[in-house]
């Protein structure tokens, strides 16, 4: 067996594959690096997989705690692990969205390699952070957040990008007695523009694809879509793609 | 024993800082200058010049930036002003550094070849110290070459520069020594060149960290035998070095890739930049800096040195840096490019995705980009700058197996 596990910045997930690849185990533990959130994970994925660490050949971490995992027998970053990942769930693939709690990035694909890619500058705008603390606001759960959106009858616009300021627009827009949908579609529509951007930049290809907790929210996979007037698809799994692409690399690193 | 050109350099930057000291407490006049000005104008005249940049960088590379940075954001400057004109706007004021020190100027000598942000800065010194202020104003070069008005129009400011400076120093323009300066910063100027492409070398006897140190020097010393003499004495050991078949590094760390650093180092996070590149075996083989103070043109051309200096390469158009680095990329057997996205310089930073682009499909390298900053370490994040490393070595080495495959 071969185990990924991705720390991101507030997540810890793991996947677990076998001698063919296929998927095991796959956990998500909403506590991140710094927390003992990855070792919960992998325990949870072993119990899934009803084996022990033992049974495991070869470990690779990723994410933001991947350094400080001392577990692993390799590193790779997020950006690999995404891009493996997505080759092995959805092969036509050639450009990733992906939104994770502090960071958002966008791959191009080159024949299932990592041609180019681009992330957030140190800043939490257009990212998951974004949302949690949107849905604070709108004191809503941050998985209802999207069936909130549904309900929206009215484009109402963030003009901030900061989150910090988007903070306090929003109270200001909830206090003028705009709708909770309203303001919640905004949020999304806010995170849309501001990956668009990055999109445009390394250029989106035929056929692209986000992962990530974020991908979750249909309502903001449907507001990227419109956004980049191209049709965008949640990967199966978002949250532990990255997971799973380490997993794979640990089969493939094992048998090299 | 004669000594290497390591322990001749930090003798000399102490030096620079103690001789400009002296020179001010005999009475001679000081001139505060951007890096990459025409200086001969100055030494000629027995001016001492430093340089805020430099002694910025200086301050930085020690830690002790953020006090400066408070000191000019009280005053109002913004956070989006480049942190060399932050930093030495505290200085202007408080005057004192454990790191470094520079005396006050008599008067600010400006080029605004390297950015426009240093115009502004530089008035303002001299409003507030109410000194002279002499500005070569360099119009950014739009086409490929610079067009014959241009450099007719920076002629006639040289020319109006020694005026001012003749009417500073109360005496008349010493010609002879200026032939003489010019000559020296030529020879220093290509000492500094060829050291520099040493790196050319498989593996490079050059680390690219140390390139910044000696730039350093190159920067206050051009027009002085010193310096030239350094840069030579550098040159030969590195050639010395190159013909062994040394590497960068002690023995047995290898020089696994081979990078362009593209921008000014992370002075104030000068550790964790360098540390997390030898960790993954990068060495930074070349940049555009090699070129920056290789500033030739015959003695006594005036035309020339004008020239010279409207082509430093930020003040050059995007087909000239993205084709100048394509082929540095060549030259340097280059595996990857990595791009300091500076918040301080706005004027380096823009064209970034577009040289990205360019690199990529005129040569096939990876590229990335990081956040930083020269002299502000608050922007730096050194997770997510080894995030962005690891991926361009993951890129760099994808490209690596792929080669191999096809040279099959
Ligand atoms: S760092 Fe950039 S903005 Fe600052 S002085 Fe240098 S060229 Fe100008």
């Amino acid at each position: 067996m071969f185990l990924g596990i991705d720390i991101g910045s507030s997540s810890s997930k793991v996947a677990i594959v076998d001698e063919n690849k296929n998927v095991v185990a796959a956990k998500v533990v909403n506590m991140g690096t710094g927390t003992n959130g990855a070792d919960v994970a992998m325990q949870a994925a072993l119990d899934e997989a009803g084996i022990t660490l033992e049974d495991v050949k070869y470990i690779v971490a990723t994410g933001y705690g991947r350094l400080k995992f001392d577990k692993a027998d390799v590193q790779i970053t997020e950006i690999s692990c995404h891009a493996k990942g997505v080759q092995t769930l959805v092969p036509d693939a050639d450009t990733i969205i992906d939104i994770g709690g502090q960071d958002a990035k966008v791959i191009r694909l080159a024949g299932g390699q990592v041609e180019n890619f681009i992330m957030n500058e140190k800043c939490a705008a257009g990212t998951g952070r974004f949302l949690e603390v949107m849905s604070r606001v709108l004191n809503t759960d941050l998985k209802d957040l999207s069936a909130l959106a549904d309900q929206s009858t009215k484009a109402l616009a963030i003009s901030s990008v900061c989150t910090v300021f988007a903070e306090s627009e929003v109270i200001s827009s909830l206090a003028a007695g705009e709708a909770l949908a309203d303001v919640a579609r905004g949020a999304n529509f806010a995170i849309a523009k501001r990956v668009a951007g990055m999109c445009k930049r390394v250029g989106t290809g035929k056929k692209i694809v986000m992962t990530g907790g974020v991908a979750l929210n249909d309502n903001m996979v449907r507001s990227m879509a419109a956004e980049l007037g191209q049709e965008v698809t949640a990967v199966p799994h978002c949250q532990v793609v990255g997971a799973i692409g380490a997993a794979i690399f640990a089969h493939e690193k094992y048998h090299k | 024993m004669s000594k290497t050109s390591k322990e001749l350099l930090n003798e000399l930057v102490a030096k620079h800082y103690e001789d400009a000291a002296q020179a001010k407490k005999d009475g001679k006049l000081v001139a505060w200058a951007t890096s990459i000005c025409p200086q001969e104008l100055l030494e000629a005249m027995d001016i001492t010049v430093v340089y805020p940049e430099n002694h910025a960088a200086a301050i930085a590379a020690r830690k002790h930036s953020q006090e400066f940075l408070d000191q000019s954001e009280g005053c109002g400057y913004s956070i989006d002003i480049c942190s060399y004109a932050r930093v030495n706007m505290g200085y202007k004021d408080i005057q004192y550094s454990e790191a470094a020190n520079i005396p006050m100027p008599d008067m600010v000598f400006c080029c605004n070849n390297i950015c426009t942000t240093v115009a502004k800065w530089y008035e303002n010194l001299a409003t507030e110290l109410n000194i002279p202020f002499i500005l070569i104003d360099t119009p950014f070069n739009h086409i490929y070459d610079a067009p014959a008005h241009n450099i007719e129009y920076m002629r006639n400011q040289i020319e109006h520069a020694i005026h001012q400076i003749e009417e500073i120093c109360g005496r008349p323009y010493d010609y002879e020594r200026l032939t003489e300066v010019m000559k020296i910063s030529n020879e220093t100027a290509y000492w500094w060149r060829r050291a520099c492409f040493t790196a050319q070398a498989m593996p490079s006897p050059l680390s690219g960290f140390d390139m910044f140190n000696y730039m350093a020097l190159v920067v206050c010393i051009r027009g002085k035998k010193e310096g030239r003499d350094l840069f030579k004495l550098w040159c030969e050991e590195l050639e010395a070095k190159a013909a062994e078949g040394k590497g960068p590094w002690k023995e047995g760390e290898e020089e696994k890739y081979r990078v362009i650093w593209d921008g000014i180092a992370c002075w104030a996070n000068l550790s964790p930049t360098y540390k997390i590149l030898k960790k993954y075996g990068i060495n930074v083989v070349t940049s555009l800096y090699p070129d920056a103070w290789t500033i030739l043109y015959e003695t006594n051309d005036i035309e020339g040195m004008a020239k010279a200096y409207t082509y430093y390469h930020a003040n050059r158009n995007v087909d000239y840096v993205a084709a100048t680095k394509s082929q540095r990329v060549k030259d340097f057997n280059v595996d990857g490019v990595i791009f300091h996205s500076n918040r301080s310089c706005k004027l380096m930073d823009f064209t970034i995705y577009e040289q990205q682009r360019r690199i990529t499909a005129e040569t096939g390298v990876p590229t990335v980009v990081f956040d930083g900053d020269m002299t502000d370490p608050r922007i730096f994040s050194e997770a997510q700058y080894e995030t962005r490393i690891q991926a361009l070595v993951e890129m760099m080495e994808e490209n690596k197996k792929k080669k191999a495959q096809e040279g099959k």
